[in-house]
């Protein structure tokens, strides 16, 4: 699934407008540990955190993930949003809990493995 | 006799992932010179690559060697140490956890410098990821390698040990607790006034050249050197601490 489409079904704010909404998504991953995302995340997810510090760019371009989703109402710096411009990271806002982005996404996610 | 030290404890180089690339070693110093700083530390994130540059670089002022160690929780912590062979050996246990960048792009530079401001090597290690030691744990090894620990910039939204864990458990052996350059005294009494049981330092953070000395921290102590801090932190012979 496009990153745009999912994007206008969980009514996420794009705060990089102008970067990779034609992305395809793999999956999503749920953390607010910079490492533990390291670790496990997965090409191409989605990562749901409530992080914005500006190493979350960072760790996404070193797990190739497709975008950002930062929950809870958190607004990142504008250091944070340069460096997802310049590194071509989306990153998108909600105003929603990591829980129920997450479980949304899931869902989303899964009837679309199920037509598959 | 006693004079008043003024240190800045908590500066970056080129090393680090964040900091500028122009944050050479020798320009550290020669610019916490000019600031009029007596003693400065070279903390770089889980690394201490650039140190021995920054000791021969130097004509003045004291440097310690020390490292921003990252435990498992990701709790940022200071770790000053009397010299190099012990700082080496914390940054031989974080290594152990850091992953390899491999051929992988990373958004930073990490770049190892001489004392003549020539680059050397490239870090190949993930230095912005965490190592697996717990709080607790890393604040056991710095001690027993001879060093000292601060918790850093506690008044700040990102890996501060208020953030992370959520207040300082009494069982924390920290040396000192760092308030950022952003936080004045006043304030930081009213709201981390409940941790007065450690002594409280503030630094620059430095990871832009312009940074170094934006905030020090006054000892009053013999003489420039890592055991008159020590001394200092815990109050003792007439030393003192000023923030």
């Amino acid at each position: 699934m496009k990153l745009k489409e999912i994007a206008e079904i969980l009514s996420l704010r794009p705060l990089t407008p102008a970067v990779g909404h034609e992305r395809e998504v793999s999956g999503a991953y749920v953390g607010d540990l910079l490492s533990d995302v390291m670790a496990n995340a997965g090409e191409g997810n989605i990562w749901i955190t409530l992080q914005t510090h500006v190493n979350i760019v960072a760790v996404a371009v070193f797990k190739n993930l497709s975008a950002i989703v930062i929950v809870n109402g958190r607004m990142p710096d504008a250091d944070t949003m340069d460096k997802a411009v310049s590194e071509d990271i989306p990153i998108l806002l909600t105003g929603k809990s990591a829980f129920e982005t997450a479980g949304k996404l899931y869902q989303i996610l899964n009837v679309q493995n199920l037509q598959g | 006799m006693f004079r008043t030290y003024r240190a800045d404890l908590h500066i970056h180089t080129c090393l680090s992932p964040c900091a500028e690339l122009d944050m050479t070693p020798a320009r550290v110093v020669s610019r916490a010179i000019e600031e009029g700083l007596d003693i400065i530390a070279i903390t770089d994130h889980n690394t201490a690559e650039n140190i021995p540059s920054a000791i021969k670089a130097n004509g003045e002022i004291t440097v310690i060697p020390g490292m921003e160690l990252t435990t498992v929780e990701e709790v940022h912590i200071l770790a000053l140490f009397p010299d190099m062979e012990s700082v080496m050996r914390l940054q031989e246990i974080a290594y152990n956890d850091l992953p390899l960048t491999g051929n992988k792009r990373i958004l930073y530079e990490q770049v190892v410098v001489n004392e003549e401001d020539e680059v050397i090597r490239f870090n190949d290690r993930v230095l912005m990821d965490a190592t697996g030691l717990g709080v607790k744990e890393a604040i056991n090894i710095i001690h027993d390698i001879g060093g000292i620990t601060v918790a850093c910039h506690i008044d700040r939204e990102a890996f501060s040990i208020l953030t992370q864990l959520g207040f300082i458990h009494d069982s924390l052996k920290f040396d000192a607790l760092e308030i950022s350059f952003r936080t004045e005294r006043q304030r930081a009494l009213k709201m981390f006034g409940i941790y007065d049981r450690y002594p409280w330092i503030t630094s620059s953070d430095a990871h832009h050249v312009s940074d170094i000395g934006r905030a020090a921290t006054e000892f009053i102590m013999k003489d420039a050197s890592f055991e008159e801090i020590v001394l200092a932190l815990s109050g003792k012979e007439g030393r003192e601490v000023r923030f």
